[in-house]
């Protein structure tokens, strides 16, 4: 600790004599790392903790004797520990305000004691001992040990001598961890390299040479001794920015003794005899550099430096060859940018940087991140601001950097790291190039980009093909094409006008931007501009690899909407009409060909945003891939087929391949044995086939058998993914799932329940729903264990998968049997959970589950009042705004009001009123549930009455003018309800409902026949009572 | 002038019936057309004074130089080299036309035969890397802190020879730069641009076969 104290810590001197420690985050975590040593002393050697000290430690607290509790020995205000060391002295004591400590084990107990105002204490004590060492261990002991290293000859019993050794050693190990870790926070922020001073040094050193106009005699470092991270100084002095010392003899004046620091040069008091420190003073102001200093210091070094770097040339030195000369006026002025200008990015750290970190997964990032950090530390430099330091932290810089590899930059995020990057990363050139970390390809890069900057076409191209030779799959080579200026010079070659340095350079661009980092610079540089340029160049190899290289830029959605907002769609529609009939160009055709293919790879790269499938169509591209849909080459059809299955969300591109016989086309390439090509066509069938024709046509183009037959590569998941899609799509109608069950399909996709990922068991289980429309098939999911893994995926959370389960689920619930199944299952319990499901979809698929459930169960009653809580859910489902939802609750209460006594509870949980509130409604398929409900919920007691009361019965009239028949029979069977209450009857007649009764009761229905008689008579019997009641009034 | 050109258009008829049977890649009438077209092109010659039988090495350069945007002077020398046959000084209507055949419609064996016949300065069947370095000298712009200008073209020479000379005698023999440009068709024409790029194929023979259809 001793050291720590005096050389790291940061104190100021106040006027009083006593010094304070600055509460800087230096100190704050010198302070941190003394408490956590005091902690844990005591567990981790508890005999040096229980020595006692030679001098207690003594300081002014805080803390007062009601602190301490336990173990202490309190009277009025002062405490004495209860325990003594061997004279009975108490080790520790408190007489307010001083407080006596002496030993570690008291005062990790103190510490303890003192809870959240230990930093304060541990502050006091080590500000009042400012030697603690002494304290501990006793002048003696220390002057022995710290400087002769040999055991103390003061005569002291052994055992004891053992401890303080040990215990010294403790402190010794705890200081130099201490000091190293603050060196390394302090490296971290430093600012003023090492390697800037030694390039400096050495430019001066070649100075000093003999005759008139040397500029100095002699320079040296005061220690030959250099630490790893480039710094000569001690380490407590680093810790402190300083980085070496150096002796100069200048030609005019005295010596000048000189510390550098990060802070910057500035003289120190000399250095006569080791281990006197206060050389180290600063004697003279701080200069921002060794020259700076100099020539302040020494007038000759003044007027010979300018000479010298400004006339070297001419003046023809003696001692020095010009080439020498020029060297030093080269070094110079790199030097000067290095200091002041840092001007200059330093790619390759840069490029070490993000290219190691992109190359490596996210757990191999982390282990980059610190290399790359302790490379940063010999490059040591203070930069004195915080705010500035903290954006330098390397943990801030790897954030960063982690984005970036994780391929979703935004641009500005990119343009900032690389600017940071600029200011910061700034080394001197000698260091990268001795870097054993740089493969050889990346000089061979670098030389390769220089020639290409240098050359005329006819090196360019040769130049570009050397670089061809290099793999350039390889990320490391990527970046460097990108980091060393390649890839701009790629670019703007582009915009040449010879072929084949467009060719050669485009011939690379396709290659390297398979790297997401890349595409980021590409689309940045303006690359899709000059690329879509070419797209309409007579030479079609050129238009090839322009189109080919979008293809591959084109995957984020900027660079898409830039090739859009170039009119690059159009020409590469343009380029998809190939097909010539002229016999002359067949010789062609090839070229034509695969500038088609690429054209197409590039449209399905654009076709993922929508503007782009929009600017497809227009253009005039869906014709163009219908005709190279019947290319017989599996390469056309991928991207031709791709691009029809990414525009197909599109419903006119759905009518344009139902019309212009393309599913025939798709089915015809379901067949072929080529993955991809299989999983993009039942990927377009999967998008198409919601249309009932689409779905026709694939069946009369035998298109269901081989869609079955893609299940059996369960392994590729996509491909699993878009065939079963494309099953549930088809199975709509009724006539292919009849083929699908020919080829045993049903059982098939039971299989596929489990253990599948959600977006195929989403379509999986569509499909079954599908399937249970059938009877036959309902109980063969229930007895084929599918119903158990349905109801399994009940407890996923996956909305659409949830909607469809519940959809299937209560496709198997209408037959009687199978209900049985699903409650045993708990599956009824789960479905009905689902209601509360955030999603309005999943809410009402699950009530429409619910219904043939409610109808189909055994004991309906018991099953639902089982669930508390339940029918509370279903009333509150009817406040919904989503209409589907009310319709399914509607639904569902009409199912449950069946029950007497579950009406009954639904009545007193309000469901009239709401039932009520939702009369007047438009949309049919609610008002035929709700009508229905409200007919089911007048069997409770005064419900038909309430029903009147709320006015529903109007509205409802009203509902007989519809034309829809469900509509009218549901209404029916309310009215003929609520008409046996009189005082519906009036409101009834008020708004003319005989008529339409009437007109009802001459329905082909009979039930709707009779539901209208029966209202009628009702309505007759009132009349006549009154009739008669009149008069027997009038009659008395 | 009409008579003449009647005359004339006798002889180049038979000219061209000759001609079609030894050139391939040539209609009958394509032929004609150069035929013609090569005629007017020594007509001006002869109008300044000589008479020829062919284009001179001058006349020639001109017209790599005009029309088809050839501008390296050492590549047009070995243009002519490899027009004139018979090393006369002169292209003939013949050596005209069969040039003409592997500039225009050349397949890639043919034009790797040329461009090799190009480079081969010497004409000694190997392109030496002193060859290629004399034909890359102009092409490389130097740059003030290069210390030896000539430094980055001997590496690219160096480099390419590398990639170039599968048999690693240090020498491209045709079958090297054959397999070479089979594996890279940009290095057809590796050391300087010795044929013309489509654009200028495309005027030319629009040029010159569609007089064929204005007469």
């Amino acid at each position: 600790m001793g050291l720590t104290l005096t050389r790291a810590a940061q104190w100021t001197t106040s006027s009083s004599g006593t010094a304070k420690l600055e509460s800087t985050p230096l100190n704050e975590s010198l302070l941190k790392e003394i408490l956590e040593f005091v902690e844990k002393i005591g567990s981790k050697s508890p005999q040096e903790a229980e020595h006692v000290f030679e001098e207690p430690l003594q300081w002014n607290t805080t803390l007062v004797a009601s602190h301490f509790k336990k173990g202490y020995n309190t009277r009025g205000s002062t405490v004495k520990s209860n325990e003594k060391d061997s004279e009975g002295n108490p080790l520790l004591q408190l007489s307010p305000p001083s407080l006596y400590v002496r030993n570690f084990s008291q005062l990790s107990k103190l510490l303890h004691v003192a809870k959240d105002r230990k930093l304060q204490e541990v502050q006091a004590c080590l500000e009042e001992n400012r030697d603690p060492m002494v304290n501990i261990l006793g002048w003696n002991f220390i002057s022995k040990l710290d400087r002769t290293r040999s055991p103390p000859e003061v005569p002291i019993d052994a055992s004891e001598k053992d401890v303080k050794v040990k215990l010294f050693i403790l402190l010794q190990d705890i200081d130099k961890k201490i000091l190293n870790k603050l060196v390394a926070e302090i490296s971290e922020q430093v600012q003023l390299d090492p390697t800037i001073v030694t390039k400096e040094v050495e430019l001066f050193k070649q100075c000093c040479t003999e005759g008139e106009e040397r500029l100095l005699k002699s320079l040296r470092y005061t220690s030959d001794f250099e630490f790893s991270n480039g710094c000569r100084a001690p380490l407590w002095r680093q810790a402190l920015g300083e980085i070496c010392y150096l002796v100069i003899e200048p030609c005019d004046g005295e010596i000048l003794n000189i510390t550098c620091s990060s802070a910057g040069v500035f003289l120190n008091a000399g250095f006569q005899q080791e281990g006197d420190e206060s050389h180290y003073e600063r004697k003279s102001d701080f200069y921002e550099d060794l020259a700076s200093l100099l020539k302040n210091r020494s007038p000759h070094f003044a007027e010979n430096i300018n000479k010298q770097v400004v006339d070297g040339e001419e003046r023809g030195r003696a001692q020095k060859s010009e080439k020498q000369q020029e060297n030093i006026v080269h070094q110079w002025e790199r030097l000067q940018r290095a200091l002041y200008g840092r001007k200059k990015c330093d790619t390759c750290q840069r490029w070490r940087n993000l290219g190691v970190l992109t190359v490596c997964g996210p757990a191999e990032e982390e282990k980059a991140r610190k290399s790359s950090v302790e490379k940063k530390r010999p490059g040591a430099r203070s930069r004195m601001k915080a705010e500035l330091s903290a954006s330098y932290s390397p943990g801030h810089l790897s954030s960063q950097r982690t984005k970036t590899s994780a391929g979703a930059v935004v641009e500005e995020q990119f343009s900032e790291s690389s600017s940071e990057t600029e200011e910061e990363e700034e080394q001197p050139e000698r260091r990268s190039e001795t870097n054993p970390d740089l493969p050889s390809e990346y000089w061979q890069i670098q030389k390769l980009v220089k020639y290409l900057k240098a050359a005329d076409q006819t090196v360019t191209v040769l130049v570009l093909c050397a670089m061809m030779e290099l793999d350039l799959t390889k990320e490391t080579c990527q970046l460097a094409i990108q980091d060393l200026g390649g890839l701009e010079v790629l670019l703007n070659l582009l915009d040449t006008n010879d072929i084949r340095c467009k060719i050669g350079s485009l011939k690379i661009l396709t290659k390297i931007s398979q790297n997401g980092f890349l595409r980021q610079t590409i689309v940045h540089m303006r690359g899709l501009q000059r690329m879509v340029n070419n797209l309409d160049s007579p030479v079609k190899e050129l238009q090839a690899l322009a189109a080919e290289t979008i293809a591959n830029v084109a995957k984020d959605r900027r660079a898409r909407r830039t090739v859009r907002h170039h009119g690059g769609i159009r020409k590469l529609v343009k380029l998809l009409d190939c097909i010539h009939d002229s016999a002359n160009l067949r010789a062609n055709m090839e070229k034509d060909l695969e500038v088609a293919r690429c054209g197409a790879s590039a449209l399905w790269s654009c076709s993922k945003s929508s503007k782009n499938k929009e600017a497809i169509r227009k253009a005039g591209g869906i014709p163009l891939l219908g005709r190279l849909l019947r290319s017989p080459q599996e390469n056309m059809l991928i991207p031709v087929v791709g691009t029809l299955q990414e525009c197909a969300s599109q419903e006119s591109y759905r009518v344009a391949i139902q019309t212009e016989g393309m599913i025939e086309d798709l089915v015809k390439n379901l067949r072929r044995d080529n993955d991809e090509l299989q999983m993009l066509c039942a990927s377009a069938i999967f998008k198409c086939a919601e249309d009932k024709r689409t779905r026709d046509l694939v069946r009369s183009n035998k298109g269901l058998q081989p869609l079955v037959s893609l299940l059996a590569k369960a392994d590729n998941k996509q491909l699993l993914a878009a065939a079963t899609g494309a099953i549930w799509k088809c199975s709509f109608s009724m006539k292919n799932v009849a083929i699908f069950q020919e080829s045993k399909a049903l059982q098939t996709l039971i299989g596929l329940l489990t253990d599948q990922p959600e977006d195929v068991l989403v379509n999986v289980v569509g499909a079954l729903g599908q399937f249970a429309q059938k009877p036959a098939n309902k109980t063969a999911i229930c007895n084929g264990g599918g119903i158990k893994a349905l109801i399994n995926l009940l407890n996923g959370t996956n909305q659409a998968l949830l909607v469809n389960v519940t959809k299937a689920v209560g496709a198997c619930a209408t037959e009687k049997d199978n209900v049985a199944i699903i409650d045993q299952l708990d599956g009824v319990r789960l479905v009905w959970s689902l209601l509360k499901n955030p999603s309005t979809e999943v809410q009402s698929s699950a009530a429409w589950a619910l219904c043939p459930c409610i109808e189909n169960a055994k004991d309906a009653r018991e099953m639902v009042l089982f669930l508390i809580g339940g029918l509370e859910l279903i009333v509150h489902l009817l406040k919904s705004t989503n209409n589907e939802v009310r319709t399914s609750i509607c639904a569902v209460v009409a199912k449950l009001a069946k029950d007497k006594e579950i009406l009954g509870v639904l009545t007193d949980r309000g469901v009239v009123s709401l039932l009520a509130e939702l009369i007047n409604t438009t949309d049919n398929r609610l008002r035929c549930y709700l009508a229905e409900a409200i007919g089911h919920c007048c069997m409770w007691r005064n419900n038909r009455a309430s029903f009147g009361e709320y006015g529903a019965v109007g509205p409802l009239v009203r509902y007989l003018e519809s034309k829809d028949t469900s509509v009218l029979m549901s209404t029916a069977m309310a009215l003929y309800q609520l008409s046996k209450e009189p005082s519906n009857i009036i409101t009834m007649h008020e708004e003319g409902v005989v008529q339409q009764l009437i007109h009802l009761t001459g329905s082909d229905d009979s039930k709707l026949q009779e539901f209208a008689a029966g209202c009628l008579r009702n309505i007759r019997l009132l009349s006549l009572a009154n009739q008669r009641a009149a008069c027997s009034n009038e009659n008395p | 002038m009409t008579e003449m050109s009647a005359k004339t258009r006798k002889t180049i008829q038979t000219q061209a019936e000759n001609l079609s049977k030894k050139v391939e890649h040539f209609t009958k009438a394509e032929i004609e057309c150069l035929i013609q077209h090569f005629n007017s092109l020594l007509a001006d010659q002869v109008s300044r004074g000589k008479a020829a039988h062919g284009l001179d090495r001058g006349r020639f350069r001109g017209i790599l130089q005009n029309v088809f945007g050839l501008t390296n002077a050492m590549m047009m020398d070995g243009v002519f080299r490899c027009f004139d046959k018979d090393g006369d000084g002169t292209v003939t209507v013949e050596e005209w036309i069969r040039g003409h055949a592997v500039f225009l419609r050349g397949t890639l064996d043919e034009r790797m035969k040329y461009c090799f016949q190009v480079y081969d300065l010497n004409d000694d069947k190997y392109i030496s890397k002193e060859e290629i370095f004399h034909m890359l000298k102009q092409s490389f712009i130097k740059q003030p802190t290069e210390e030896d200008p000539d430094e980055g073209l001997k590496e690219v020479v160096e480099i390419t020879m590398k990639t170039m000379d599968h048999d690693h005698d240090s020498l491209l023999s045709f079958e090297d730069f054959k397999k070479s440009v089979q594996a890279e068709n940009l290095l057809l024409e590796a050391f300087g641009t010795c044929l013309p790029d489509p654009m200028h194929i495309k005027k030319f023979e629009q040029l010159v076969f569609q007089e064929q259809h204005e007469q």
